[in-house]
Parts: C-alpha cells; sequence; structure tokens
C-alpha cells in the first residue's frame, strides 16, 4: 500500500506520524492513508505524495501545510509536495490498531467497504453500526452525512447515545 | 493547446466542473435553511462534495489549456457564456422536493458517466473520476431515498415532487444530447452521451415507480448549456459566487 522508497523513508514516515488529522485527531496523517508515498531525493529534497480522502475534504490545506512545517523543522529544508487520486482512497486502508483507536475515541470504525449492486436499495437494508460506547448492534443510522464529510449519525437504543460512524468508502 | 482533440478534452472537463460547481452552489444555499438539521448537513455535505470534484476537474482543465489558469481563476473569472454547465443544475432550488428531484436526476446520471469516466483511457481524468464516483454513489442513495419518502409520503409530499418531476424532466435532454466535443472523445475518452440514457430510464422509472409518481411524458427538452445559452438565473447565481474574487481579486485570509 505505502510505498518506501530508500532507507530514509522510515524517519520521513516517523515526522509525518507525528501529525494528527485536524478533523479525527485520534489519528494520524500517515495511519489514515493520506501520505501515499515519502522518498529522500539524491538532492536533498522530500517528496512526498498525499491523497484527498475526499474530494472536498477542507483538512487537506491544512494537512499540506502541516506535512512541510513538520519536515522544514526536522532539518528537510526543501519539501514537493503532490496530490495524487489513484487509487482513490478508501477506509479499507485503516489497520485494525488504527480502527481500535477510533472505537476509543467514540467514533465507531468502518465496516469493510463493498459496493452495493443497487443504486437506490430498499431503506431496510442499511447496515446497523455497532455503538462505539456500548457495543449493542440496536442502532439506528440517523442520516449518512454528519459533522465531516467522513462521518455518518447514529443512534444507540441500547444507550440511548447518539453516536457518529467513520463512514466505509 | 495543441489540436481539436486537446481543445474538446477541454470543453469536456469544463463541463464537468461547471455541472458540479454550480450545483453545489446551489445546494450551499440551502446551508442553515434545510428543513431538518440532518438534511441541512447533508445538502452541504454533498455540495462540498460536488465543489470538491468541480476542483479537481477545473484544475484539470487548466492544465489541458496550457494558459495558466487554475480552478479559481476558471470559477470566478469566466462569465456566465462561457459557463458550460447544463441549465438543469442552475435552476433555483425551489422547496426541498423539487431540490432533491432536481438532484435525483442529477445523481442517477452523474453516477453512471464518472463509472464509465473512471475506467477511461485518460489515467488524470479517471483518477479524479474514481473518487467522484464513490461520492457520487451515497448522492444517489441520499436523493433516491428522499424521492422514496416524498412521493410515498403525504398527499401533500407526494404532489409537490410529481410537479417538480413535471417541471423539471424537459430539463433532462441535456445530460444526452450529443455534440462535436463528445464525437471527438468518444470511445477512448468518454462515454457517448446518449450510451448513458437506457441504464439511467432504468434507475429514474425505478424509483419513479416505486415512489409511487408518474414519469413524465417526453415532450419539448431545453437545450444549450454545453454552448453557454443559460437561463436568466446562472447570471444572479455567478453574481454571488464571483462578487469576493472579483471585488478583491487574489485575496487571502
Amino acid at each position: 500500500m505505502v510505498s518506501r522508497a530508500g532507507a530514509e523513508a522510515d524517519a520521513l514516515f516517523e515526522v509525518l506520524r507525528g501529525i494528527p488529522d485536524p478533523e479525527v485527531p485520534a489519528l494520524d496523517i500517515v495511519e489514515l492513508g493520506i501520505v501515499r508515498r515519502v522518498e529522500l531525493r539524491p538532492d536533498g529534497a522530500v517528496a512526498v505524495e498525499v491523497t484527498p480522502t475526499y474530494s472536498g475534504c477542507p483538512a487537506m490545506h491544512v494537512i499540506e501545510q502541516e506535512i512541510v512545517a513538520a519536515l522544514n523543522a526536522n532539518g528537510y529544508d526543501r519539501v514537493e509536495l503532490r496530490t495524487v487520486y489513484s487509487p482513490a482512497w478508501t477506509t479499507d486502508w485503516l489497520s485494525d490498531a488504527a480502527k481500535a483507536k477510533l472505537k476509543a475515541y467514540g467514533i465507531a470504525p468502518p465496516d469493510h467497504a463493498v459496493v452495493e449492486q443497487a443504486l437506490v436499495p430498499l431503506l431496510s437494508s442499511v447496515r446497523r453500526a455497532p455503538c462505539p460506547y456500548c457495543s449493542s448492534s440496536n442502532t439506528e443510522r440517523k442520516s449518512e452525512f454528519g459533522s465531516t464529510a467522513c462521518k455518518a449519525i447514529h443512534y444507540c437504543h441500547h444507550c440511548h447515545q447518539p453516536f457518529e460512524e467513520f463512514k466505509a468508502i | 493547446m495543441r489540436d481539436s482533440q486537446e481543445e474538446a478534452l477541454f470543453e469536456y472537463l469544463l463541463r464537468l466542473g461547471d455541472d458540479r460547481l454550480v450545483l453545489g452552489h446551489r445546494l450551499s444555499e440551502w446551508c442553515g435553511h434545510g428543513p431538518i438539521l440532518e438534511e441541512d448537513i447533508a445538502l452541504a455535505n454533498v455540495a462540498l462534495d460536488l465543489i470538491g470534484q468541480a476542483t479537481h476537474f477545473l484544475q484539470l482543465a487548466g492544465q489541458v489549456e496550457g494558459q495558466g489558469r487554475d480552478e479559481d481563476a476558471l470559477a470566478y473569472f469566466r462569465d456566465a457564456i462561457d459557463y458550460r454547465n447544463i441549465n438543469l443544475v442552475e435552476l433555483p432550488n425551489g422547496d426541498f422536493g423539487r431540490t432533491i428531484v432536481r438532484q435525483f436526476l442529477f445523481d442517477a446520471w452523474s453516477v453512471l458517466l464518472l463509472d464509465r469516466l473512471q475506467r477511461a483511457a485518460h489515467t488524470r481524468l479517471a483518477g479524479v473520476a474514481a473518487k467522484a464516483y464513490k461520492e457520487a454513489r451515497y448522492h444517489v442513495r441520499h436523493s433516491g431515498e428522499w424521492v422514496l419518502r416524498l412521493g410515498d409520503g403525504t398527499d401533500e409530499s407526494h404532489r409537490r415532487v410529481q410537479t417538480a418531476l413535471d417541471e423539471l424532466w424537459p430539463y433532462t435532454g441535456e445530460l444526452f444530447a450529443a455534440d462535436e466535443v463528445d464525437r471527438l472523445l468518444a470511445g477512448a475518452v468518454a462515454p457517448e452521451p446518449a450510451a448513458l440514457e437506457p441504464a439511467w430510464r432504468e434507475v429514474v422509472s425505478d424509483v419513479v415507480r416505486r415512489a409511487t409518481l408518474t414519469l413524465p411524458a417526453d415532450g419539448y427538452m431545453h437545450s444549450g448549456g454545453r454552448h453557454g445559452r443559460h437561463t436568466e438565473h446562472l447570471g444572479h447565481l455567478l453574481a454571488e459566487m464571483q462578487i469576493l474574487a472579483r471585488s478583491h481579486p487574489g485575496a487571502k485570509w
């Protein structure tokens, strides 16, 4: 998934792991899958490839600024950022550890991304996300859209808490 | 630009970008005015996705054109006559039901188009389309579910969405009309517009039937948006969208 060219790559990744996602700070931008490639060029420049989570993700500019700032602060003065679109970002890139962090943070982790056959399925076929607080599956999706592009709103009928789910995409 | 093929690609990318930019702006007008909080958030989210998609398509258009125009230059410094969106997306929102019907007619088409484009020979275009396709999947699910709820809802909601469907139907002809641009790109880069119509009709008529609505008969179809002939509504929309960038060029905050 994430290619690591060169022996310096691990050190560079460590720097970038220090940058939390601005909207979901429980995860850093590497484990979220935004950073696709980091390479130290022979001329000393660091080339970073990033991919947006959603087309209109408003945090992308901030993330790019933070990448440059973090690398600069660690002695890498020249940073070349490139946005790549392919392969398209998917929540399937989140590791089990990252999903556990989301749950601990109070956000239901994403299920596997599956493409349903029907474009407009029956309303009753909506998946029930397990509640991140009490783990009950007696929950109801209230809206596929939440406080950020990546989250949906659910309600738990067992512990009577509204909660957010990181949408599978 | 090097040749007619490149010029056609530039035009085509403007079409893809402008449809989404104008519709995204229309949807953003609902922000703070949604019928319920969840829908206020939903429409703003969809608007954000569409404007994001437009950003990527217009950025690519500027690169293909090679005249140094970026996505902001294309969005804020073109007049209505240079906009290439279909007329459907520039129409005023009306009530929530009308907004939803317009959205569904567009989403059902957009998801099919993006599915084809993500497998196109143009790598950059395919990459942007593949990302947008994922978003179009939940857009059409959202608008389609609302057509079901409103159509098969109360007498009042049924009446309103049926009226909207009847009034918006004459604007759907533009989705499938082809011109020289389409003919130059057909096959390798973009699908022939008419090739999407059977699948679109299947999706739309299935939801319309389940929503207990009646599919309007085909009659006169509006056209011209792809060539800069717009309704009077687009100029007003652009005035609001472009005023800041034009009053304070290069402004940052």
